[in-house]
């Protein structure tokens, strides 16, 4: 196992990891602006949770995103920011290969898959 | 109160949270929860939504900056990353059936223990002792100081182990980075270097609050319009915190005063749970 490997994806990771969290603060801020701009006189009302799967709807976030909706893109910007620490075990793994590091493969891939279970695991709906 | 009002306050309000997690290493989520709930009376559940997002963007950053310095073991947070996805899955499963004053009083008792850790002494302590699992998960490494380059190993895998699940759990469940509970699995059951433990403990935050996020967003606790105020407010008040910190040597007594101010939240999160006014 050679040292210099492990800073290179050491490297790549911190990329991620620091492009990913720029990237979704800058795109709350955009939604940001124009939600406020639109609803910033709305009275708040978070008392009750009044939530559920039907508010995040895949095809939903995307057309409202089309629809220029400042709650929408906000929406985007944090599933990018859920996505970021992903991304990085992504990367590990793909790291890890190319090292033949292959025990350390497969944890990483068994992380990924402990994640997607819980993402699919079917307790998302009532 | 007006979105934009609510907005503000949030901001201002996650700010503090931000800046004193940072100076504290306590983090920003115990701030943000009795924030949104004592002092907004937000429901709890969105509460723990918003926290977790900047659970993410502050481990996030922070991890990108600790990886330069090459003190991270990629090898122990990966491993350890199955006990705590695991238990952060089913955490927060639990958190949706479980009854919000429970949450409270959970909240309220870890937080008690989170100031305790932050104000007890740090010691640096070597093990080289060889355990049989960390070898053979090639877990044992070094870490660069002044003095050159450190060799440490690593005991009680499995008892860390163990203890990382019940991290990751505590961590769906409450929607906090649960930090404290990383290091004393490290530090004190798995006996690696505090600088070590400290820096892999954040470098795992990201991916456990992630795995309970997922079940979070689709609930539809994470509410955007919550949430955004608080990851920018949280993210530019760290960065705030980590300027001063390099600046300041003693910042003991910020510690010890932020531990007494947290630990009279805590009692009124315990209080209104007991009452069921949460």
């Amino acid at each position: 196992m050679s040292k210099l490997k492990d800073s290179d994806i050491q490297t790549l990771i911190g990329w991620v990891l620091r492009g990913g969290v720029f990237l979704s603060i800058g795109i709350c801020i955009c939604g940001a602006v124009i939600y406020l701009f639109g609803h910033g006189h709305d009275i708040a009302n978070y008392h009750n949770f009044k939530g559920g799967p039907a508010s995040v709807q895949m095809d939903e976030i995307v057309k409202s995103i089309m629809a220029l909706k400042g709650r929408a893109i906000i929406q985007a910007g944090i599933i990018l920011l859920i996505a970021t620490p992903i991304l990085r075990v992504l990367f590990s793994a793909y790291g890890f290969a190319i090292e033949k590091d292959y025990l350390y493969t497969g944890i990483t891939v068994l992380v990924l898959i402990i994640i997607f279970t819980s993402m699919l695991g079917g307790h998302a709906g009532y | 109160m007006s979105v934009i009002e609510l907005t503000i306050i949030i901001l201002i309000g996650s700010y503090f949270a931000g800046l004193l997690g940072s100076l504290t290493g306590l983090g920003g989520g115990f701030v943000i929860i009795p924030l949104f709930t004592l002092f907004l009376h937000i429901d709890i559940h969105y509460a723990i939504g918003a926290s977790l997002i900047t659970v993410i963007a502050t481990s996030s950053g922070a991890a990108a900056a600790y990886l330069k310095e090459g003190i991270t073991n990629m090898r122990l947070g990966m491993f350890l990353e199955i006990a705590t996805t695991t238990g952060a899955m089913f955490g927060a499963i639990l958190a949706i059936y479980m009854p919000t004053n429970y949450i409270a009083i959970l909240f309220g008792l870890l937080l008690i223990l989170s100031a305790l850790m932050s104000v007890r002494k740090k010691r640096e302590h070597i093990v080289q002792r060889k355990s049989y699992l960390a070898k053979k998960l090639n877990l044992n490494s070094n870490y660069p100081t002044a003095d050159g380059p450190v060799e440490y190993s690593v005991t009680n895998v499995g008892g860390g182990f163990g203890m990382m699940l019940f991290a990751g759990l505590i961590s769906g469940l409450l929607g906090i980075g649960s930090g404290a509970l990383k290091v004393v699995a490290m530090d004190g059951i798995m006996r690696i270097p505090f600088k070590v433990s400290t820096t892999t403990s954040n470098f795992m935050i990201g991916v456990t609050a992630a795995a309970s996020a997922v079940v979070y967003l689709q609930r539809g606790y994470i509410e955007p319009a919550l949430s955004m105020p608080v990851v920018i407010g949280v993210l530019i008040g760290a960065f705030t915190g980590s300027k001063i910190l390099v600046r300041s040597t003693s910042a003991n007594w910020i510690r010890v005063v932020f531990s007494i101010v947290i630990s009279v939240i805590a009692l009124q999160m315990i209080y209104n749970g007991v009452t069921h006014k949460l």
